[in-house]
């Protein structure tokens, strides 16, 4: 019996270090890329004439697709002495973890309240914040939806809708701002289940667990399972801009200036345009 | 404070603990009476898997069965009208199937441990082997049954990785105590976030207190059977 209780005790707790290390991911994630880095600072040291970095990027999950697959190695091609690093979250999440001192050299916003709200807290290096690019809100519905939504007020034919959490996702900013500009915002809301990032949003959708989201242009084109049935109508929602900055406490301000520079260039925003994003100019 | 997570994830938890506890007894009880040892440990392989898979991937393989593109849930909607996914059931649903291996273990445990002696005294007497599971197995086990009760009953409470893929996070209706959290924090607002930990922490510790008083009575339970072998 005592075994028993104990064995069971032992799983529980086992269990419940699992459970935490759910959440803490990405934040071990970090920790991991800082032993990186701490190992690569000493190897430096020992060299000092090959200086090899390793940047750590904090970037929307909106940008996830372009930035992993097509720019980071490129621009690890262009300049081989700097390896990339990337994590990717909601911006609000980014901005929480940037705040509880994560790693992290450049950030990649995909709303300016975030960066805004760090650059406030002297978190940011201020001259470094430019505004990158501009992404459009969509309604989305499942492929084959038989509901037949096809625009923004048609949303109450839902049963259930996919936004993001306006409280921390940028994309669920908007899309609240959106619908209150139509003034369905409260009958929206009770049907809405709130993701805590755009690519949760666009899963629900793509299952059909929900009949209708509202995403970002670039991760609804990064779906096959969907459907794009609208755009924000114009004026009902403001800009979507994608800002960049570098993190104020980062050590690497220099490896952090050049892959933002390289984020400006003709054929970084190429990529971006290829993924559905408008450049900013 | 929002008082809502707190009652929807009372209501699951509930609901999911009666569906667990009986499931979960009747689960043991087979698999203990199972005459050949390798499909015992095949079953108990499969019926202790949700309890070592991350959440997420039992979510995964709940959403594969039940997700309205897939077989069984397409039916329930077409056939039934019934969407199991982002509604209220599925909480409960993914509270049974992650927090089901605590129950079963723990009762598992708590059967074979009963004195095989007193089993073949009964089958003597010409006891049916129900009133032997009901009447000798039962109130022996009890104080094991009842703590696997207790963890598992505290395990449908925290439900959060399965939960958020098929029920998400719809205020009112499928927002449990750990989806409330997650968006509090993952907000920024810790604040909000204070008020749902502190009751988190406060039913956690009234589960293991409880586990305890039954571990308690459980081993004064063991030491009479010790002193009556004895004898």
């Amino acid at each position: 019996m005592k075994k028993c209780i104990s064995v069971v005790l032992i799983i529980c707790l086992v269990f419940s270090l699992a459970g935490c290390s759910d959440k803490s991911a990405s934040k071990q994630a970090i920790d991991a890329t800082t032993n990186n880095n701490a190992a690569e600072i000493t190897e430096e040291a020992a060299a000092p004439a090959a200086k090899e970095e390793t940047i750590l990027i904090a970037a929307a999950a909106s940008l996830k697709n372009c930035v992993s697959d097509e720019l980071i190695p490129m621009f690890e091609t262009k300049y081989p002495n700097i390896k990339v690093d990337a994590t990717y979250d909601s911006s609000g999440k980014l901005q929480t973890q940037i705040e509880e001192g994560a790693d992290v050299d450049v950030f990649m916003s995909a709303a300016m309240k975030q960066m805004n709200a760090l650059d406030e807290k002297e978190l940011m290096v201020t001259d470094s914040i430019v505004k990158l690019l501009e992404n459009k809100i969509v309604l989305i519905v499942p492929k084959d939806s038989d509901k037949n939504i096809t625009s923004f007020e048609d949303i109450l034919k839902a049963d259930t809708i996919a936004v993001g959490d306006p409280e921390s996702v940028p994309a669920g900013q908007y899309a609240k701002e959106t619908f209150e500009n139509l003034k369905i915002w409260d009958q929206v809301t009770i049907k809405s289940s709130l993701g805590t990032n755009v690519t949760e949003v666009l899963n629900w959708v793509a299952e059909g667990s929900a009949d209708a989201g509202v995403v970002y242009a670039t991760d609804a084109a990064s779906n096959e399972n969907i459907q794009v049935v609208a755009e924000a109508p114009e004026g009902s929602v403001s800009k979507v801009i994608y800002p960049v900055g570098i993190v104020k406490a980062s050590e690497k301000q220099e490896s952090a200036k050049l892959f933002i520079e390289f984020l400006h260039s003709e054929e970084a925003m190429s990529v971006f345009e290829k993924y559905g994003f408008i450049a900013v100019r | 404070m929002d008082w809502s997570p707190m009652l929807i994830s009372l209501k699951t938890a509930s609901l999911s603990i009666i569906i667990t506890f009986f499931v979960g007894i009747f689960a043991s009880r087979w698999v203990v009476g199972m005459k050949s040892d390798k499909l015992r440990i095949i079953i108990d392989g499969v019926l202790t898997m949700p309890l070592v898979l991350p959440p997420t991937v039992v979510g995964f393989f709940i959403l594969l069965i039940l997700g309205v593109k897939r077989p069984i849930g397409k039916f329930l909607l077409e056939f039934l009208s019934v969407k199991i996914v982002f509604s209220w059931t599925a909480t409960v649903i993914a509270a049974v199937v992650v927090s089901f291996p605590l129950m079963y273990r723990s009762a598992r445990g708590a059967f074979e441990q009963v004195d095989k002696t007193l089993i073949m005294a009964a089958r003597t007497l010409g006891m049916s082997e129900r009133s032997i599971f009901w009447r000798i197995m039962m109130p022996i086990a009890l104080p094991g049954v009842a703590s696997g009760g207790v963890l598992s009953f505290a395990r449908g409470l925290g439900e959060f990785g399965a939960t958020a893929m098929i029920a998400g996070n719809i205020a009112n209706k499928t927002r449990t105590l750990p989806l409330a959290i997650y968006s509090e924090v993952a907000a920024g607002n810790m604040e909000g976030a204070y008020g749902y930990v502190a009751v988190v922490l406060i039913v956690s510790f009234v589960v293991l207190s409880l586990m305890n008083y039954f571990t308690l009575k459980g081993r004064k339970y063991t030491k009479y059977t010790n002193k009556d072998e004895v004898k």
